[in-house]
């Protein structure tokens, strides 16, 4: 399958969207000692991919989805409530609106992401991403117009993430990254790769900042992930609602960094 | 552009919103005194909010939020990932966020101050984020300074010479650097200064009320 | 976050003696280990319910299949009895728990659950409904993983609104020096029917296992998760304020999105893990009873 150029954008570390300054625990794994040279870095990454990255690809993936799910239904109304649950399609009312709908279904699957997200340092500065983020793709990736509608069907959300936005103004960074890939033209499975390589880069690009490695080195550790990249991302991928059976693979000692980070004195990035 | 977007970075002279100004300049050139003065001096006729950029932990933001210049709260302390002119060219959305953080709770308001963490010659900011931008140097790095240009120096709207106290300890010629700034600034202006001397920053600050006086927003309040 | 000193340092007097009853404990399960070692695969199902009369919880239904037996020790205890070594790769165990509205079950066990190779996949899955008022303890000893174990540990917990909850688990990767077998452990729990936290652990990937991200050079993982009294509103708005997390060595209290903390711990032997988990309990508990109580 040919890669989608808007995938390169979407996990360019230049994308404006705030993730320079998030190193997701190595900061504090080096702080702590625990991540101090090549071999360190390259055991600590192939553990965050296999962990919170794993889910996060699930969760893109997963955002995707629903936003093809919301354009292919178009402007219809009712499928939706039955895929909320019987308790949460009555507090809809018998004839939800779409966008009421929809809004539902978002703040459930960001639901489903904090339940994954033990930490609250981690859920914090997951919101921040996807805050940024989801920023950044509403102005990239605009919703179509009414005239772009009536021009014929048309895969791409008509509003994924205006959908997004409304319900979950904070959403977690997977769901923003998935509801803009979905803008974007991109599959599931495109999503997830951008979250599982979101996972390693910035953490790789900030032990180069902060232990002076040699950058090559370090890339030669991204490297040698590609292949698990690529199985994490099909892997994440099957999954359809309902939710709860994401996976939610846990990673307790990113947990322990993450909340000694926020209560750090000192510290050059966010996370 | 989406047209059907209420985003409000589209505009670089968005109608409604503060002016956003950003501090910038080499490690020690005396940002963070700077602002603190502009603070000091404005903060009675404009509604102010600061984002500091620290390269390392909050020191600069906890030196305003001692030095009692603003309330506390209309500070908010910005990471930058070892990487400060990223924060404040590449990538400015973290700061953005912080700029609109800082409206929403407190605003309307006249003027945002963005202080830049300490960095080289080159960095400035983006016009996404500043709407005007003063760059500080000091007479202590040298009056050839100046002369070697870079973008700080050469398109900043204000460039700020600090310290001038100390210029005949280091042996630096003011002449030398006005002489050099003009010459590669051309009509932009420079002011010079010191503000251990005068710590309300007057010149300055009367520089950044008219920018601010000027910046098309909601009306000053009647403070 | 705040740093409210350290489990190492606290109720140190008792860890010898933790030992020595761990060690013991510990030998027990393994001689039973040899002499049940290339028995049939097993499947039993056991469960407990409870129900109110006369405003007291009473225990209405107890049923047990070896191995998984179980013995009413209190008027609201129940305590895990194996009757049996194991489980062993092929067995299948269930235990369900139903705790009705405004009754109190504790639930712990006699000795630790050491799993053991065998024909496939070894599975033990715990489900539990936990009605509104009503209270479940579940704080069963660690599950230790033997070599070439293969292991999988379902856990479900439903908890109605104003249900309250204390429930530990604790996995040991092998017997001292040994390298553990595989285990696959999910745990999920709903509050109110919105989903509270859903946590997976793996272990036996050696590559994964040690990462500094992951597990590091712990040997032990333990949590413990405590939802609050019924007074405590659940949040359901998403905030990005994190609520105040509490870290130690080795622990961390985290106060989860939903009504709930959880207390999660790393140590390289499990009486450090027990240590530490019991101090971020304490913590949690703490902070919980300064909630609002109801009347």
């Amino acid at each position: 399958m040919a890669v989608n150029p808007a995938l390169l954008l979407l996990t360019d570390s230049r994308l404006p969207a705030g993730g320079h300054a998030h190193s997701g625990g190595t900061e504090q794994a080096i702080a702590t000692g625990t991540v101090h040279d090549l071999a360190s870095l390259a055991a600590f990454l192939r553990g965050r991919l296999h962990t919170s990255g794993h889910v996060a690809a699930a969760l893109a993936a997963a955002a995707c989805a629903l936003g093809e799910e919301s354009s292919r239904t178009g402007a219809c109304a009712q499928p939706w409530p039955e895929a909320l649950g019987a308790s949460r399609a009555e507090a809809l009312g018998t004839s939800p609106t779409r966008s009421e709908a929809l809004g539902a279904l978002w703040i459930l699957l960001d639901a489903e992401a904090d339940a994954r997200t033990a930490s609250p340092a981690q859920r914090a500065a997951s919101r921040t991403q996807g805050r940024l983020l989801l920023r950044v793709a509403r102005r990239l990736w605009p919703s179509p117009t009414l005239d772009d509608l009536t021009a014929g069907p048309d895969l791409r959300c008509p509003g994924a993430l205006d959908d997004l936005a409304l319900a979950v103004p904070n959403p977690h960074h997977p769901i923003a990254l998935g509801a803009a890939a979905h803008a974007a033209g991109a599959s599931p499975e495109d999503a997830a790769l951008a979250a599982a390589y979101h996972a390693i880069t910035g953490p790789a690009t900030a032990a180069v900042r902060l232990l002076g490695l040699d950058p090559v080195a370090v890339h030669g550790l991204l490297a040698d992930l590609t292949p698990d990249l690529a199985t994490t991302a099909s892997d994440a991928t099957p999954y359809s609602r309902p939710w709860a059976e994401l996976p939610a693979r846990s990673a307790p000692a990113l947990d322990l960094l993450a909340e000694r980070h926020a209560g750090a004195k000192v510290r050059l990035f966010v996370s | 552009m989406g047209a059907n977007h209420d985003d409000h970075h589209h505009a670089p002279a968005h109608h409604g919103r503060a002016l956003r100004l950003g501090v910038g300049g080499p490690v020690g050139s005396g940002k963070t005194a700077l602002v603190a003065a502009l603070c000091r001096t404005l903060g009675g006729s404009l509604r102010l909010g600061v984002v500091t950029n620290d390269i390392y932990t909050t020191e600069d933001a906890d030196f305003l939020r001692r030095a009692g210049v603003l309330d506390q709260e209309r500070i908010l302390a910005v990471e930058t990932g070892c990487c400060p002119h990223t924060a404040i060219r590449d990538d400015i959305a973290a700061n953005l966020d912080a700029v609109e953080t800082l409206e929403d709770r407190f605003g309307p308001l006249d003027l945002v101050i963005v202080e830049s963490g300490g960095d080289n010659l080159t960095a400035t900011f983006s016009r996404g984020l500043a709407d005007r931008q003063i760059f500080v140097l000091d007479v202590s790095g040298g009056d050839k300074v100046p002369r070697k240009g870079g973008p700080g120096v050469t398109s900043a709207d204000l460039l700020v010479i600090n310290k001038i106290d100390l210029a005949p300890l280091v042996d630096a010629d003011l002449d030398v650097m006005a002489r050099d700034a003009a010459a590669v600034r051309g009509d932009r202006p420079v002011l010079f200064t010191s503000i251990r001397q005068d710590p309300s920053a007057s010149a300055v600050a009367a520089w950044v009320s008219e920018q601010a006086l000027s910046w098309p927003h909601e009306p000053v309040s009647a403070a | 976050m705040t740093d409210t000193g350290s489990p190492e340092t606290a109720s140190d007097t008792s860890s010898d003696a933790q030992e020595g009853t761990w060690a013991n404990t510990l030998a027990a399960v393994e001689q039973r280990a040899q002499t049940d070692i290339g028995r049939r695969a097993m499947r039993a199902r056991a469960a407990v319910a409870t129900s109110l009369a006369g405003g007291r919880t009473v225990i209405s239904r107890l049923s047990s299949m070896p191995p998984l037996t179980l013995r009413q020790t209190g008027p609201q205890t129940v305590y895990l009895v194996s009757t049996a070594a194991g489980p062993l790769g092929g067995d299948r165990l269930d235990l369900d728990l139903d705790i009705a509205p405004g009754t109190s079950l504790e639930v712990g066990s006699v000795a630790g659950t050491l799993v053991l190779p065998g024909s496939g996949e070894s599975v033990m899955a715990i489900s539990a409904r936990v009605g509104a008022g009503a209270a479940l303890r579940f704080a069963p000893q660690p599950t230790v993983l033997a070599a070439g174990c293969a292991h999988r540990l379902v856990v479900r917990l439903t908890l109605a609104a104003g249900a309250r909850a204390f429930w530990r688990e604790e996995i040991v990767f092998g017997r001292y020096g040994e390298a553990p077998g595989r285990c696959h452990a999910r745990f999920d729990a709903t509050y109110d029917g919105r989903p509270l936290l859903r946590q997976e652990y793996t272990v036996g990937g050696p590559a994964i296992d040690a990462s500094p991200a992951v597990y590091g050079d712990a040997r032990c993982i333990g949590t413990t998760l405590i939802t609050p009294p019924p007074a405590t509103p659940p949040v359901v708005t998403p905030s990005e304020a994190a609520s105040e997390a509490v870290v130690a060595e080795g622990v961390a209290v985290l106060p989860l999105a939903g009504p709930g903390v959880l207390v999660s711990a790393l140590a390289t032997d499990a009486v450090a893990l027990r240590r530490r988990l019991e101090w971020g309990e304490g913590i949690a508990l703490g902070s919980l009873a300064g909630a609002a109580r109801p009347t």
